[in-house]
């Protein structure tokens, strides 16, 4: 091989790498996946998604007006989990039910007080959820108990002193989902830039042509999949920062590790999630393609297989080994322990190691399929 | 332009070939693209590798500059193997690919700056290079503009310019003739000529055989064979003394045209404006031909051959001058006025006028041409009348139907042949030709026998189970045309219906056409291939939206004659009508 022929050229990347930014610069597509999106994904995430329950249209059915009853419907009133509609008839609870206006109710039954003395504490109260919605049915039945062991420990109290067990959430006081919602909202922005921007990258090359011309320089693969990693891995810490920002002043979501210590961990992430749109953008030569292909292995799994809404431990044996094939498992649980925990850097740094060596599989295997030639 | 410094020296020119190809085969699947190839190509000379569409000219192209293997043989470059050497070749090629290949998003001068880093150009020598390559290019006053903002010849002007960078011995050009207008490809045969003057060799490819003559040798491709290899001359010589023209016959033009086709000894014959120009065969007695030219009060002169010529008589002649589908067409009744007809037709797209005013009337049984260059607005206007688009202003009627109103009752007395042809590669012949009968809304019986006729007429019996992907271009421009002609339309429009085509195809097609217009039936064709200008009976040529000049070809031709070009082509013509325009501007 001549001199100035070698397979690696610092002054071609350099050229590759301006060209790749004037473009990203230029194309108003990217700047709303990488800024406008962040933000939309995280009031979706901060507002709209929510696993508390607050305010629940809750109908309480009084039967009895002794002290006790009128005491425990005041309860119920008084949490700021429920909405109470009150209500006279059991009829009229259930036709609120049917049509919808409410997601359960509680009845109060005329021989509550008789119930009550006898110290009877079983079926005390009937508590009715809507089965329709499985999710909420649980919580208001949760909820709803909780509320009348409150009131009986409260009334217990004033008379004997029974022993009170009081809940302590670590990491999480308020258990105010938001708090590891939008940790994993920002591994989801990050996989959608990371993945589907790479993802179209080398497709839309070979779609418009331009990949024929550029095969015909000296330029190597090296260098051409470096001159679209690069900025594409600026452009996502860019991303990254601006995210974290609005989560913690926004939307109020504390962070409690190092700021240092998130970029270093959003990196390792952007090494996997680049790796894999690139492989999928050789391999699919057709942006269409590619887009759906960085959605069902990169968004989905991200957001199903993540434990960002499911937990991984509840997952059947064979689904939890096939989370640990997708980087943002990694990252969302290093996201978490930033957030909620700090810079505990024996959790963060075998996952940092993980993410490194899947980005590594997915270099290997890009390199291996693109081809300096059109066949 | 002193391009000395761009060029490499030509002092190794005779010791070594620019390209030598050894018995070189490529098949894709089951298809043989290129087979046993062999050929030698000189330093310092345009080279041309000529052949219709689909005849393998890109898989050679991309084949020489390393972009494909060949499955047997060898190439070399500058003596380097483009398998082994794959590295050290693209130091010493230039390539520029058929489709632009160039960044759309960033600016000319970005585009050259990638390039020139890319082949390791230091910074410190780029900008007399650019500054040289600008100029050469004239592409000086636009260096800042988005590269896809500029014009189609402007676009292969930049892709030369980047393919150019870092001193290539070898510049590969895959049909920088297409898309752009006559004004340009002058523009780049001029620059083509300052390279090889200098000792480059370049390669240029092309399925217009008129460029085909301007390369000092050519590599003839039909079907993945070299057909020919040599000067174009020597190709043309043997045709000598055989090609006549035929100037204005009397009455119908198109009839004799096929009573010409119809001798035995014609090899080939076409409509060249009023005249007809028709090549014997080998050997023939001249007698039956000058017979039929003093029946037609026609005058007969010997003409020089073309390069087609020579290549119609090497496939071994054109086809027969009568039309099995015009026989089965019944005729048109006639209709009074215009068929198609457009009053200061207008569209703008924001502050842009597309189409700007446009007046034409189409009589029944007229081939009507709308030519011009990329970007005139030919696309814009077609797609109004089409019903595809709808006016900014003015009006467009087809057969009386106003487009704006009857939009409905105005498509279905056209058909329409778009240059790609509309059929359906998920479908098979048999398969497209029953949803095209449906969507003109053919049902039961008199579905299926108009189905069994085009099958009929257009020998389709063989490939029915195919998909029309499968099949060669000759067989889908047939299907593409019996879908199009199924409801029997008396107006046909055409967007650019044989351009890239192989001669005998397109002789074959217009055959047809020629027939369906003796039946009555009105066809309009966009196009800015100058051989299908020649079967127009009028043409209007469009500029920026406008319409500059509007009539009979022969008329444009002599509208432009002066003393120095007492003859000139359409093209020419074409040329000189649009620089009248850009001079009457500049002074105004």
């Amino acid at each position: 091989m001549k001199p100035g022929h070698q397979t690696f050229d610092w002054h071609r990347l350099a050229g590759l790498m301006r060209k790749e930014s004037l473009q990203i610069m230029r194309d108003p597509s990217v700047a709303l996946i990488a800024f406008a999106l962040p933000v939309i994904l995280l009031l979706l995430f901060t507002y709209a998604v929510s696993l508390d329950i607050r305010q629940v249209p809750l109908g309480v059915v009084l039967q009895n007006d002794g002290e006790a009853a009128q005491s425990l419907a005041a309860a119920f009133s008084g949490t700021r989990y429920f909405r109470v509609v009150p209500l006279r008839t059991r009829r009229a609870a259930a036709d609120l039910l049917v049509a919808g206006r409410l997601r359960g109710f509680v009845v109060i039954p005329q021989d509550f007080s008789r119930r009550l003395q006898s110290g009877m504490r079983q079926g005390l109260v009937q508590v009715v959820g809507d089965g329709s919605q499985p999710n909420t049915a649980n919580f208001v039945a949760v909820y709803a108990q909780g509320v009348i062991g409150q009131w009986l420990a409260a009334r217990a109290d004033s008379a004997t002193t029974a022993p009170v067990i009081e809940p302590r959430f670590w990491f999480n006081p308020d258990v105010e989902s938001r708090r590891f919602l939008v940790p994993g909202a920002l591994a989801i922005v990050m996989t959608i830039i990371g993945t589907l921007l790479s993802a179209l990258l080398v497709a839309r090359e070979w779609e418009r042509g331009t990949m024929e011309a550029l095969m015909a320089t000296p330029v190597s693969v090296v260098e051409i999949l470096a001159g679209k990693l690069i900025p594409y891995f600026l452009l996502g810490l860019i991303a990254m920062l601006i995210a974290t920002l609005l989560s913690v002043t926004v939307f109020e979501v504390p962070l409690r590790g190092s700021w240092l210590a998130l970029l270093a961990v959003s990196a390792c992430f952007l090494v996997p999630a680049l790796g894999q749109g690139l492989l999928i953008s050789v391999l699919g030569k057709n942006q269409f393609v590619a887009a759906q292909a960085a959605l069902l292995t990169g968004y989905l799994p991200a957001f199903m297989l993540s434990g960002f809404l499911f937990e991984i431990d509840s997952m059947p044996l064979p689904v939890q080994f096939l989370t640990h094939v997708v980087p943002a498992r990694y990252f969302v649980t290093c996201l978490q322990t930033l957030f909620l925990v700090g810079d505990t850097w024996a959790l963060l740094l075998p996952d940092m190691g993980a993410m490194l060596l899947l980005g590594l599989v997915f270099f290997l295997l890009a390199r291996r399929k693109l081809h300096k030639t059109l066949e | 332009m002193n391009t000395a410094e761009v060029a490499i020296p030509t002092q190794d020119a005779g010791a070594q070939p620019a390209i030598r190809l050894e018995l070189v085969s490529k098949r894709f699947g089951a298809r043989e693209a290129l087979k046993s190839v062999s050929a030698t190509l000189a330093r310092g000379r345009l080279t041309g590798v000529v052949g219709p569409d689909g005849a393998g000219k890109t898989t050679l192209m991309r084949l020489m500059a390393g972009l494909l293997k060949p499955d047997q043989g060898q190439i070399r470059v500058s003596g380097l193997d483009t398998v082994q050497d794959a590295d050290d070749l693209h130091f010493v090629t230039g390539y520029m690919p058929q489709r632009f290949g160039l960044y759309e998003d960033i600016s000319v001068i970005e585009n050259l700056r990638l390039y020139a880093r890319l082949r390791g150009l230091a910074s410190g020598e780029q900008s007399e290079l650019f500054a040289r390559l600008l100029d050469f290019t004239r592409l000086a006053p636009f260096q800042e503009r988005l590269a896809g903002q500029l014009s189609g010849g402007m676009k292969q002007k930049l892709g030369l310019a980047c393919a150019l960078m870092g001193e290539p011995e070898v510049l590969l050009l895959d049909e920088p003739g297409v898309g752009v207008d006559p004004v340009s490809r002058q523009e780049l045969w001029r620059m083509v000529d300052a390279l090889t003057s200098d000792g480059m060799a370049v390669i240029w490819s092309t399925a217009y055989l008129d460029e085909a003559e301007r390369c000092a040798e050519v590599l003839l491709l039909e079907q993945g064979q070299l057909a020919y290899a040599g000067a174009p001359e020597g190709l043309t010589r043997r045709l000598h003394g055989r090609s006549y023209h035929l100037s204005s016959p009397q009455g119908d033009r198109r009839s004799w045209l096929a009573q010409a086709l119809e001798l035995p000894q014609v090899c080939d014959g076409v409509i060249q404006g009023e005249g007809l120009r028709v090549v014997l065969r080998q050997g023939q007695d001249l007698a039956p031909l000058a017979d039929l030219a003093s029946r037609a009060a026609s005058t007969m002169t010997p003409v020089p051959p073309r390069f087609e010529d020579a290549f119609v008589d090497l496939l071994g002649g054109g086809p027969g001058g009568k039309s099995v589908l015009a026989e089965h067409f019944p005729a048109v009744p006639r209709h009074e006025g215009a068929t198609v007809s457009c009053r200061g037709l207008t569209r703008r797209f924001g502050s842009f006028v597309a189409t700007d005013h446009v007046d034409f009337d189409i009589r029944q049984g007229e081939i009507f041409g709308l030519l011009g260059p990329n970007g005139a607005g030919k696309s814009t206007t077609f797609r109004m009348l089409c019903g595809l688009l709808s006016p900014s202003s003015g009006e467009a009627r087809v057969m009386g139907h106003d487009l704006a109103r009857a939009v409905g009752a105005a498509k279905r007395q056209l058909g329409y042949m778009a240059q790609k042809f509309s059929l359906y590669g998920l479908l098979s012949v048999q398969q497209n030709l029953a949803f095209f009968a449906g969507v003109y809304g053919l049902s039961g019986a008199a579905k299926s026998e108009r189905i069994d006729e085009m099958v009929h007429i257009f020998q389709l019996e063989d490939h029915l189970a195919a998909s029309p992907d499968s099949l060669p271009f000759g067989i889908r421009q047939r299907l593409a045309l019996a879908c199009a002609l199924m409801h029997r339309p008396p107006v046909l429009f055409l967007d650019e219906p044989t351009s890239g085509v192989d001669p005998i195809t397109r002789r074959e097609f217009w055959t047809h056409i020629n027939g369906l217009v003796h039946k009555g039936v009105t066809i309009l064709v966009t196009t800015h291939f100058m051989e299908e200008a020649e079967y127009c009976d009028r043409v209007a040529l469009m500029v920026q939206g406008r319409v500059i000049a509007l009539d009979k070809p022969d008329a444009l031709k002599s509208q432009v004659a002066d003393a120095a070009m007492p003859d000139p082509t359409m093209e020419q013509a074409f040329i000189r009508l649009i620089e009248r325009v850009g001079a009457s501007k500049e002074t105004t």
